[in-house]
């Protein structure tokens, strides 16, 4: 017991001074998760308290000499009453933190507001976000990188489409899952703008260690500017190699599976790669985003991600090079 | 137990020295693989049951090193994905459902008749058929493993990723018919036990003079008889939904998918208890000869054992806060979840106080029972934990979890459990096993087990998640994760040197004698091992300690017959003998009827109509096994 609470202690330490906004329950960036942290702290701190106590009498009970004089049945007695007033503790104690985790369920007030509705569908193994504009024309698609803005209340709608996933990004917010059949939401609201990782919590099969998405907390203006570029359709320059690329895309299978809006790609099984360019990472957090990691993911995508719904396409080097210029075009 | 005529012979009628070696003839099983194969001892069948149970807790043990290695470092490639899936899944069912629960029953099966003073379990053929059944089961998983062809769908099986559409080939199914074997031999169990306990207790021990690992027994016999229905339903309406195109589970046909959460929690959380609870009246059976004094607060005991039981029906819920539940709802399932709790500190609080008042005796169940409590208020502390609707969103799915479901099910249940056999293995084998090696083994698991799993709440909180097969080198988990997985290896030398132990132990341990920690309960009262028919006369029990307070020798009863297997069966609550009922002989029906559901039931993973066809051999393994021969009628 000793040795693991130094271990423990020990590690918390170097645990704390290593992480900084990664994917952290200890490190919030809202609200939400600050509000969780504190509840968190409130039930170790009782719970440690507890612990120790218990741990004393047990220490004093192995180690104390038992003295022959007290009768037996006076001794019984007095066990009794310290046993019952140890038992009535422990329930008021229940009672409080029950009543702690009730009140800092049900009354926050970032629960209640609203804004942007995102849709957010789960889909083995990777992120679908649907943004709405106010007409559909505004409207577009993204994947894996979540951007809302910052000091606002996001409300996200939770949708699966194959099997269930749980949205976590703990920096932000507690997780919730997603359900096929039901529709669930949830409300991110960051103080700072930065990147908060976060990943699939209830096991989705084969690659759910692999559905990692960002979000994007941006300044109000940059996350308008984000938008605006984001609505706009694909723009194919003239250069040779680059509609060379194109065509390859269009001929290969790609364009069954992904849209790319402005060009007859209109698939929708796989992820909306209108402006997969600007994107951070690459299927789903494995890689990030670089002509050559897009290379190579086109190239063998079952050794990267191995059982994913992106098959080998046969290529030439040559047009693999050409598809890689034209998907890096697209920003 | 007065009544006799001539045709029988009847203990008080043949010479002392005659006694045993009659009573020997008529209950011994037969000798060789025939015998073996029809015995109906409920101390060979439990013998059987916990040996295949401590084997699969080395092979799922295997199993959770191999998950270490793959995890030590990032972005590993020891393993596929595809493999650590079958494997994480495959070391949750297992230890669930072949080691867990089998095991604790099957210390059930093989001291509660010797505690409550009687000759065989009740249905003792049932017993042969549900460890033969139970066996079947444990194989199919195994053999899927070795096949590469293990269920990959989590211990939890969610629908839709184990449905039709989603879980490829026949892993569910192997799966859910896994669940259904073992379903079927914890039930069949279960009856036995709660028909021992009410039925065939010792003449003179009432309500209030049974063990507290009988009560703990008892109840945990009537969870299973509760619970197990609504996981049957559960794996049969899956199976039903991937053969013949059932939508119990399918949203897009009005099915629904939280229904198996529901279902599968339902069973799923009064599991735990059914696994912790016989491991609480373990501890009060090893505390009281360690402490030198009977436990403190035997009603206390008693009535936080039935309150646990109850309770636990009342808190599945908290498995999935995050599934988007009605608020209202959640709010009562944190205060039944968290209730639980107080039965759960009422006995830590017992056990204190009968250390307190005792002269505690540093052997090594008793380091054990030290090791339980350490570890068990921990686990309970983080139960306590995410139990809390808010707090579980951060910590739901997450090794926080996976630590605390760790402390609660080691630290509760095998921590007490390999105590109590360094306890019973005297009784069990009439040799002890070394106390010099099991201070090392204790200190190798105690120190092993928090080296592993305590880390893992801090992994938790630090964003780890559950069932991942790997994570990227970025994200600061790699010098945690290298850690746990060095100190699992420590944990598993120590379950490496509990095995070499108990199997010295059996051939050259120092001779027990019937009750070498001079402890109170029945079973020491006959010799080490118990013989064929556990007491040459049936013990008259007078108060709840009855080896310590009888003054001289233990009172029996007489009036049993020698020429026949024959026992007591006395009335529930005060055990006044009622009646002397014969006990089944060896049969060889029992092995036939299992393996006739076992082809039935491997059948069903692949046709439907298995059902219909396996039904017939089936039918003729119960015919006969029921088949009526002439015996007299019981007496009065």
């Amino acid at each position: 017991m000793k040795q693991a609470a130094i271990v423990s202690c020990v590690l918390l330490a170097g645990l704390l001074s290593g992480c900084t906004g990664a994917q952290s329950a200890l490190d919030p960036r809202g609200p939400a998760a600050t509000d969780l942290l504190h509840i968190i702290l409130v039930f170790v701190f009782v719970c440690t308290s507890v612990f120790f106590l218990v741990m004393g009498a047990l220490v004093w009970s192995l180690l104390r000499k038992p003295s022959r004089e007290d009768s037996e049945g006076a001794q019984e007695r007095q066990i009794s009453v310290v046993v019952t007033v140890a038992i009535l503790s422990t329930a008021a104690i229940i009672v409080l933190l029950t009543v702690v985790s009730f009140t800092s369920d049900r009354f926050p007030e970032y629960k209640e507001a609203s804004s942007a509705a995102i849709l957010v569908r789960g889909e083995q193994w990777w992120w679908r976000f649907d943004y709405d504009g106010d007409d559909s024309s505004l409207g577009f698609q993204t994947a894996n990188e979540l951007h809302i803005p910052v000091g606002q209340d996001v409300r996200l709608r939770l949708q699966a489409t194959d099997v269930i996933h749980s949205f976590w990004v703990p920096s932000l917010a507690g997780k919730q899952d997603l359900v096929p059949g039901r529709d669930n939401t949830i409300t991110l609201h960051a103080e700072r703008s930065g990147i908060y990782r976060g990943q699939c919590a209830e096991f989705c099969g084969l690659q759910h260690a692999h559905m990692a998405l960002e979000v994007v907390a941006q300044e109000p203006e940059a996350y308008r500017q984000w938008l605006d570029s984001q609505r706009r359709s694909a723009v194919v320059s003239e250069d040779a190699a680059i509609v060379a690329g194109r065509d390859v895309f269009m001929r290969k299978p790609c364009a069954a599976c992904h849209t790319i809006r402005g060009t007859e790609a209109k698939g929708t099984s796989g992820p909306d790669l209108t402006h997969v360019a600007s994107r951070r990472m690459l299927a789903a957090g494995v890689l990030q985003n670089s002509a050559g990691s897009l290379a190579a993911w086109i190239a063998d995508p079952q050794t990267i991600k191995p059982g994913n719904n992106m098959p080998l396409v046969p290529m030439t080097s040559e047009e693999l090079r050409q598809v890689t210029a034209f998907l890096e075009t697209l920003r | 137990m007065n009544s006799s005529s001539t045709a029988q012979v009847l203990d008080v009628e043949v010479e002392r020295e005659e006694l045993e070696p009659r009573l020997r003839r008529t209950w011994q099983s037969g000798k060789g693989i025939w015998g073996a194969l029809t015995t109906v001892d409920h101390k060979i069948i439990a013998r059987r049951y916990i040996v295949t149970a401590f084997v699969f807790l080395a092979l799922g043990g295997v199993l959770a090193l191999i998950m270490r290695v793959q995890l030590a470092f990032p972005e590993a490639r020891f393993l596929s994905a595809d493999r650590y899936n079958q494997i994480f899944t495959t070391h949750g069912s297992n230890m669930m459902f072949l080691f867990a629960v089998p095991v604790m029953e099957a210390m059930g099966v093989y001291l509660v008749p010797l505690m409550v003073g009687t000759r065989n379990i009740a249905f003792p053929r049932l017993n042969a058929f549900s460890y033969w059944i139970f066996l079947a089961g444990g194989l199919v998983l195994w053999i899927a493993v070795a096949l590469d062809a293990a269920p990959d769908v989590g211990w939890f099986a969610y629908v839709p990723l184990s449905g039709p559409e989603y879980g490829a080939g026949k892993r569910a199914d192997i799966w859910a018919q896994m669940i259904t074997f073992t379903e079927l031999s914890a039930l069949a169990v279960a009856v036995e036990i709660v028909v021992t306990v009410f039925k065939q207790r010792a003449p003179g021990m009432s309500l209030d003079r049974i063990p507290v690992f009988v009560w703990s027994m008892l109840v945990t016999s009537f969870l299973v008889i509760i619970a197990m229905p609504a996981i049957m339903f559960a794996s049969s309406s899956l199976i039903l939904d991937r053969l013949v195109g059932t939508h119990f589970y399918n949203p897009a046909e009005r099915g629904d998918v939280l229904l198996w959460q529901h279902l599968f929690w339902f069973f799923g959380h009064p599991e735990v208890y059914i696994i912790f609870l016989p491991a609480v009246g373990m501890v009060s059976a090893m505390i009281s000869p360690f402490s030198q004094r009977p436990v403190f607060g035997y009603l206390a005991l008693v009535m936080a054992l039935i309150a646990t039981g109850l309770l636990s029906f009342g808190l599945w819920v908290h498995h999935m806060f995050v599934a988007g539940l009605p608020p209202s709802g959640s709010s009562f399932f944190t205060a039944s979840s968290m209730a639980i709790a107080i039965p759960a500190g009422t006995q830590i609080f017992c056990f204190l106080a009968t250390l307190w008042s005792g002269r505690p005796i540093f052997k090594t169940p008793m380091l054990f029972v030290i090791g339980f409590l350490i570890t068990f208020v921990m686990g309970g502390m983080t139960g306590v934990m995410v139990a809390s609707v808010p707090l579980d969103t951060q910590v739901h799915d997450t090794y926080f979890v996976v630590a605390h479901f760790h402390y609660v099910l080691v630290g509760g249940a095998v921590f007490p459990l390999v105590g109590a056999i360094y306890y019973w293995f005297p009784k069990m084998t009439g040799r002890m096993m070394s106390e010099k090696l099991g201070r090392i083994v204790f200190g190798l698991i105690f120190a092993g087990f928090h080296l592993t799993f305590f880390p893992m709440h801090i992994l938790g909180l630090a964003g780890m998640p559950r069932r991942v097969y790997t994570y990227p080198p970025e994200l600061p988990w790699s010098g945690m994760n290298l850690f746990v997985s060095v100190s699992a290896f420590v944990l598993a030398a120590g379950f490496g040197l509990f095995f070499i132990d108990a199997i010295r132990s059996l051939r050259s341990g120092k001779v027990a004698g019937p009750n070498p920690w001079n402890c109170a309960s029945l079973e020491w009262a006959t010799a080490s091992p118990p013989p064929p028919y556990n007491f040459a006369r049936i013990p008259v029990v007078q108060s709840r300690d009855p080896l310590w307070r009888a003054s001289s020798e233990l009172p029996v009863a007489t009036g049993l017959r020698v020429d026949r297997r024959e026992l007591v069966v006395s009335s529930v609550v005060a055990a006044e003998p009622e009646a002397r009922e014969s006990s089944p002989a060896d049969s060889i029906w029992p092995l036939v009827a299992a393996l006739a559901t076992t082809v039935m039931l491997i059948g069903s993973m692949f046709s439907a109509w298995a059902v219909v066809w396996g039904a017939v051999p089936i039918a003729i393994a119960l015919t006969c096994w029921f088949w009526p021969k002439r015996t007299p009628e019981d007496e009065s």
